[in-house]
């Protein structure tokens, strides 16, 4: 498998207003992302998940070290469209990426931008909005949806621009959690059936648990990483950084702490249950 | 009250007028604007009057939408009428009261005048009616499009009406949630002096004014991650093409001018 994006050595810190000094995020941060894999980034507020975000499509460029997206270096100018070509950007409020009254105007926006020729654009805003299951509401107003539609008509705008990679920073905080399954339905689908690879940026551990690899980021450092039932077993590590665990793994560590022995690779309500069934029968 | 702002409104629909170019539609409302100031008499009146009330059939847009939309100006429409009565000079007095008089010719020229407003209203709104916001500002981008040559920036003007077209019902339900807010912490909008009413709203437009600024500094970050950099070598969904009925339609439009300089050259 080839590398989607690297990040080598990052140092980033804010500037600072009026000769105060600068708030430094990153001083030596490592990580790379497989190709047409499926990473979660999670971590508590101010640990630098959507300061790392920013770097992966030159919003912001390391102050040292180097960020590789499709081997492309992200502090060259000359080849900023390709970066961005790359590496698609889903934000946390869908109201303000949306830029077109009309929604397939809107997912025609990037592919607008590439100069692309237009029935091509028409081919790319069709498939797009099918794939993210909105086609029926191309003439519909953006703003007369719910949230998790215009989440998702977001995301067809991304994939419009058919990017090998899409980063979505923290994109159901503002979802109700039907607008939340929505969305997370179609990037899974995404992954699974186009192979883009996908890094999520959030706070919520059981959207973190159905990605391939957790990436626990903690001021400005990676505290763990590997496949969510491994890293959620870490409970112990995840409380010192003031996280927690998805909710069966916290319910079988509590049991364990009053005397159960319950394994805690657990992360869906139906292998909880079998396991305390397992437990109780034993 | 908020949701009653009706501007540029849109009906959706599938009618010829619909169908027709964007630009069609511009340029056939300006020939229509200065052909209704070149008529002067019953008759050229009457052809406009029929070119328009064609259009608005042809349109299927309800009359009492427009007349709706009429509602505001009613004002404006009567203050001109009662201006053109007192203050047109002329012979033949029908009412004299010491130094007010109405003249015949005073009550013709009102009623034009009243009649040329009417029209000339109703003409644009079957424009904003008939034409999704978003196409007319790819129409007026075309049209002005030989202007960039003077270095106008046409491309940047056509996208900030776009943009300002699509905030304005999330600002409008920004607002309707500040003023909600203030109200449940005692703001009170409706009574008091005028000064003080308008002190209130300041509560409302402080934290409208730094919300807009927070999207627009978010809207701009993902204009940039879709790759958006100016308007060269940006390329369109939807390509504006004039079709037979586009042709038609200038030609008619053609047909009214001429009728409406023929029939002024003779005093008509």
């Amino acid at each position: 498998m080839s590398t989607a994006i690297s990040v080598e050595h990052l140092a980033y810190s804010y500037p600072g207003v009026d000769n105060t000094p600068g708030v430094a995020v990153f001083e030596d941060m490592n990580l790379t992302v497989e190709q047409g894999s499926f990473v979660a980034v999670l971590g508590g507020n101010g640990c630098g998940k959507s300061t790392l975000a920013k770097h992966f499509n030159s919003i912001l460029l390391p102050c040292g070290g180097k960020v590789y997206v499709c081997g492309i270096d992200t502090a060259d100018e000359d080849r900023l469209m390709s970066v961005r070509r790359n590496v698609g950007m889903v934000f946390q409020n869908p109201d303000n990426q949306i830029v077109a009254n009309v929604v397939e105007e809107d997912v025609a926006f990037g592919p607008e931008n590439l100069g692309i020729s237009s029935p091509v654009i028409r081919q790319r805003v069709d498939r797009a909005l099918r794939q993210v299951g909105m086609y029926g509401f191309r003439e519909h107003a953006p703003h007369l949806l719910s949230g998790g539609q215009k989440q998702r008509i977001a995301i067809a705008g991304i994939i419009a621009m058919e990017p090998k990679c899409i980063v979505l920073d923290e994109p159901t905080a503002m979802l109700d959690p039907k607008g939340r399954r929505e969305v997370m339905e179609t990037i899974t689908a995404l992954n699974r059936d186009k192979g883009i690879t996908v890094v999520l940026i959030t706070h919520h551990m059981d959207e973190a648990a159905q990605a391939q690899r957790v990436v626990v980021l903690h001021a400005g450092k990676v505290m763990a990483d590997g496949a969510p039932r491994d890293v959620f077993q870490q409970v112990q590590l995840l409380h010192s950084i003031r996280l927690a665990a998805p909710e069966t793994v916290e319910l079988c560590y509590e049991l364990n702490q009053k005397g159960f022995n319950l394994p805690l690779d657990r992360l869906n309500d139906e292998e909880c249950a079998q396991a305390l069934y397992d437990w109780i029968k034993a | 009250m908020l949701k009653d702002i009706t501007l540029g409104q849109y009906f959706p629909g599938n009618s010829p007028v619909h169908r027709l170019d964007p630009r069609t539609k511009l340029i056939v409302l300006v020939v229509y604007i200065v052909a209704l100031f070149l008529a002067s008499s019953w008759v050229s009146y009457g052809v406009m009057f029929l070119f328009l009330a064609i259009s608005i059939a042809i349109s299927r847009i309800p009359l009492k939408a427009l007349a709706h939309g009429m509602k505001p100006l009613l004002f404006i429409l009567v203050f001109t009428g009662i201006l053109n009565v007192f203050f047109t000079p002329g012979e033949t007095v029908l009412v004299s009261l010491g130094a007010i008089r109405i003249t015949a010719e005073g009550l013709v020229r009102a009623v034009f005048m009243m009649l040329r407003i009417l029209m000339l209203i109703t003409g644009t709104f079957l424009l904003t009616y008939t034409t999704s916001p978003i196409s007319l500002t790819d129409g007026l981008e075309s049209l002005l499009g030989p202007l960039k040559a003077i270095r106008l920036p046409v491309h940047e003007l056509s996208m900030m009406m776009c943009i300002a077209l699509r905030f304005i019902p999330t600002l409008i339900e920004e607002t309707d949630k500040i003023m909600n807010a203030q109200k449940a912490r005692g703001a009170d909008f409706e009574s008091g002096s005028l000064m003080s009413r308008v002190r209130a709203l300041v509560p409302i437009l402080v934290p409208l004014f730094i919300s807009a600024f927070r999207r627009a500094d978010e809207l701009a970050t993902a204009m940039e991650c879709r790759c958006y950099h100016g308007g060269d070598g940006r390329t369109k969904m939807k390509l504006l093409r004039y079709k037979l009925l586009d042709y038609k339609t200038f030609t008619l439009t053609l047909l009214l001018f001429s009728a409406m300089i023929v029939l002024r050259r003779f005093g008509m």
